[in-house]
Parts: C-alpha cells; sequence; structure tokens
C-alpha cells in the first residue's frame, strides 16, 4: 500500500543552520573584499584632489595630527632635542601619552 | 564517489551532532561568540586602519621632494639663506633646488595651530589667502571673510579669504593657511633671501643617497630629509599610535585568551562524561576529533568572518568612529576624509593565524587526550 512509505520531508537539520551562517559568513567577507576592489578606482579619484595639492605645493606632511608643531611634522621635527621638539614627544613618554586632554576639548 | 558522499554524509551527521550539543550549552556558545567577534573586530579595525593610512601616506607623499634640507644653529632648526640653495644647485644630481617658506600660528581664537604656506607658483594675490577645510569649518569663515592674525611686530595683518581648498583634499590640507610671500615675511619677519628650508627635486632614484652625502659634505650645517625617511616616519607614528590603541586592549584579550583557553582546553565534567559515552556506545577516537573540531572551527570560524567584515565596514564605510578619538589625539582641527580600502593577502592571513589557529589548537589538545582514555575512566 502506499500510504505504508514513508514520504521523504524536506526538514531543516540542525547542522544546516551553521552551515547557512557559515555561509553569510564568508558572503559578508567576500562581499567587503570585493568592495574594496570595486571601490579603489573610485577612491582614487577621491583621493586625487589631494594628491594634486601635495606635488602642488610640495607638501611633505599629512594634517592628521595638528596639535603642536611636532606632530603636524613629525617627519621635518628636530631630532636633537628630547623634549618638545620631538616626533612623537607626546607619546614618548609614559606621562605625557596618559595625560588627558585639555579641558576646552572635551567641555 | 560513493566513498566521497558517504565520508560527506558522514560529517554532516557528526555536524548537526555538533550544533545539537553546542544548542544545549546555547547561552555559553553565543557569549563566546560574541566576546570572540567582538575580539577580532577590534584587531581587525586597528589593523585595516593602520595598513590603510600608511598606503594613503605612501600615495600621498609619492610626489613631495626627494630631499628637503634643513639648516641647523645649535642643533635646533633655523633659517636657511639664499647662498645655500646657489651652493646646492651646483651638485650634480640635482635637478631644481626651490626655497620653502612654512611656519605655524597659534590662532587664540580657536585654540587651534595653523600651517602658513607660501605656494610655490605664488599665485596668491598679497592680503587675501586660500584655507583649509578645517580651519574653515573652526573659524566659520568662508570666500570674502576677512581673517586677522597678529603679526611678529604686534601689528594686525588682514586677509581676505580667495578660496578654501576643496574638502576631498582635507587629509593634507585641513589646516593650511595659504600666502603671499611678502605676507607671510612681514608677518613672521623673515627677511628677504632666507627661507624656512630648502626642497630638492632629483630624478634618478638611485642617486638620492649620494646627493644626500654630498649635501652634508658641501654644507656641514644642513640637516638633509630623505622622502624615505618621511615614509619611515609616518609609518612609526601609524605604529605606535595602533599600539596606544592594543595596549589598553590587551588586559581584554588577555582576558578573553584566558576565557577561550578555560573553554576551549579545560573539559567540563558533561563534557568528560559525553566523550566517554560516545565512546561506550562504539564512537571512535577520530570521530570525537572531528566532532570537537567542527565545534572550535565553527565558533572561531564565524568570529573571524563577522569580526573581519565588520571591521571593514566600520574602518571604510564609516571612517572608524570607535578608532578616531585616539588618531585625533588633542588635534582641534581635523580633516574629514574616506580611508582607501587596503587590505592585502598578508593582514588576512595575519588576522587568521593569530584569532583562529590558537583556538582550534586549544581545543583538540585536551579533547584528544581524554578520547584516547578508556571510556570507563572517562566517566568515573
Amino acid at each position: 500500500m502506499a500510504s505504508d512509505e514513508v514520504v521523504p520531508t524536506a526538514r531543516l537539520r540542525a547542522g544546516d543552520l551553521a552551515l547557512f551562517l557559515l555561509l553569510l559568513g564568508l558572503l559578508a567577507l567576500g562581499g567587503s573584499l570585493l568592495h574594496a576592489a570595486l571601490d579603489r578606482a573610485g577612491a582614487h579619484q577621491r583621493s586625487e584632489p589631494a594628491r594634486q595639492l601635495a606635488q602642488e605645493l610640495g607638501l611633505t606632511g599629512l594634517a592628521l595630527f595638528t596639535e603642536a608643531r611636532y606632530t603636524r611634522h613629525p617627519e621635518l621635527s628636530d631630532q636633537h632635542a628630547p623634549f618638545q621638539n620631538h616626533p612623537l614627544t607626546l607619546e614618548h613618554f609614559p606621562s605625557g601619552t596618559w595625560v588627558p586632554p585639555p579641558r576646552h576639548l572635551h567641555d | 564517489m560513493t566513498e566521497w558522499r558517504s565520508t560527506l554524509a558522514r560529517q554532516r551527521y557528526l555536524l548537526d551532532f555538533t550544533v545539537a550539543a553546542m544548542k544545549r550549552r546555547r547561552a555559553r556558545n553565543l557569549g563566546l561568540l560574541l566576546v570572540y567577534g567582538g575580539m577580532v573586530f577590534l584587531l581587525a579595525s586597528v589593523l585595516f586602519y593602520t595598513g590603510a593610512l600608511k598606503h594613503e601616506a605612501g600615495l600621498l607623499l609619492a610626489e613631495a621632494p626627494e630631499i628637503v634640507v634643513q639648516r641647523m644653529v645649535a642643533g635646533r632648526h633655523d633659517l636657511i639663506p639664499e647662498t645655500h640653495a646657489e651652493t646646492l644647485r651646483r651638485i650634480r644630481g640635482i635637478r631644481a633646488v626651490q626655497g620653502r617658506l612654512w611656519g605655524y600660528h597659534y590662532d587664540p581664537v580657536v585654540r587651534a595651530n595653523y600651517t602658513l604656506l607660501v605656494p610655490p607658483s605664488d599665485d596668491i594675490a598679497p592680503g587675501t589667502t586660500v584655507i583649509g577645510p578645517a580651519l574653515a569649518r573652526a573659524r566659520g569663515a568662508g570666500i570674502g571673510d576677512v581673517l586677522s592674525f597678529r603679526g611678529h611686530d604686534g601689528a594686525l595683518r588682514a586677509f581676505r579669504i580667495q578660496a578654501v581648498l576643496p574638502q576631498e583634499s582635507g587629509l593634507v590640507s585641513a589646516d593650511l593657511f595659504l600666502v603671499a610671500e611678502p605676507d607671510f615675511r612681514a608677518l613672521f619677519g623673515v627677511p628677504a633671501g632666507q627661507y624656512t628650508d630648502l626642497a630638492l627635486r632629483i630624478p634618478n632614484a638611485r642617486e638620492i643617497q649620494t646627493v644626500a652625502e654630498k649635501v652634508l659634505e658641501t654644507l656641514p650645517d644642513s640637516r638633509p630629509i630623505l622622502r624615505e625617511e618621511m615614509l619611515r616616519t609616518y609609518d612609526a607614528v601609524f605604529d605606535w599610535r595602533s599600539a596606544l590603541v592594543l595596549l589598553p586592549l590587551s588586559g581584554a584579550l588577555l582576558a578573553f585568551a584566558i576565557l577561550a583557553w578555560e573553554k576551549a582546553s579545560g573539559l567540563s565534567a558533561d563534557e568528560r562524561r559525553e566523550i566517554g559515552i560516545l565512546k561506550a556506545v562504539g564512537w571512535e577516537t577520530g570521530d570525537v576529533l572531528a566532532m570537537k573540531l567542527w565545534e572550535g572551527g565553527l565558533l572561531s570560524l564565524l568570529a573571524f568572518l563577522f569580526g573581519t567584515a565588520a571591521a571593514y565596514w566600520h574602518v571604510f564605510g564609516l571612517s572608524a568612529p570607535l578608532l578616531a578619538p585616539v588618531m585625533q589625539g588633542w588635534s582641534v582641527l581635523y580633516p574629514a576624509f574616506r580611508l582607501t580600502p587596503a587590505i592585502d593577502a598578508t593582514q588576512l592571513l595575519a588576522l587568521f593565524f593569530l584569532t583562529v589557529l590558537p583556538y582550534l589548537a586549544a581545543t583538540l589538545v585536551p579533547v584528544w587526550r581524554a578520547a584516547v582514555t578508556d571510556p570507563d575512566e572517562v566517566m568515573r
């Protein structure tokens, strides 16, 4: 009799969830790497004004750490004076590293 | 083919069993996954951010002068006279020597340092200025507005803003204040024929080192700074800053390492009994190891994949809001910029070997020990 036969049903196995999550993770990371590759051309275009300006003005430093002269242009700071003229002076001494920023910066 | 299929089916059953076992300890495993993923996220964020900044610095400084020559007086950077430039022009291998005029001005209004610079083309009319985007933002100034500074002689000098540099160039121009040569000299009292430093152009890259040696020989009071050294300085700056982020994190990393080691290597009584029962009902050592490998592999791979992907979007999608304050330091003027995604296989492999492999190793060793022991002994 046909009614005695076991009809196979599509049932989600416990391991399928793990495989699905792994696949999702792979897609997330793969998608990120793909985005990195595709964005390369756009990023090149985005940074063109900065490159052009650096070339025109003969700039030698990045405007990332503008708080003091030796951090604004660490590449051109005096090598010989160990304090106030050394690149990374703030971080050079352990106490300098942990001193909080001046109050006006976070008020 | 059949053998391959049966191996696959066997592994899927093992995976089913592993996931079912993990579900029984759901809270513990989910917690571990979250902490593990968070650690990977933080490590990857620092790695990606630092790598991208180094890449950006390399791209932007590729066109910087091959050598910058400073004059040193009593161990300090001093103004360099035009006569030094003329001496250097006679050295073979140097195509051009350009006197640069630049300096800093502290503006008490916004309590920020500006970088004042005279463009080499000197196409700025006296009395006017072109300013960087972060400076314009900090002062709330735009084209046509007037900014005034007190000069070295105490006299107030006004500059009408002729243009604001584009936002996209912020990484090199955030704090720039471009002025005409006469204005610069009048503001700082720099006499004619004196420069801040000299920029040398050397067409043949292989001659740079030799030229630097000749510069030192010809002008013993000078300090030549090579472009390679500038890039190395930035590498060191970014490495140091990333170390500063990782240092406070190291406590958390250590705590996680202990947690993971404890979880992975110290088998609980339940787990030991489970292994004993499995062995008693006929599981082979290889099966027990495979099951634990699935468990460790699932946890570490999921943490690695999701942690790394989240770090990518944190750094390159959102411009790393969690790391920016550390990189920013005390700067009032800070550029708004988007980093170019620069990830290489070495970074990913380093991250993989640092995060996934130790966990897998820590999982397998104790399980193997328990699995090769007599089931009766294990269950006691």
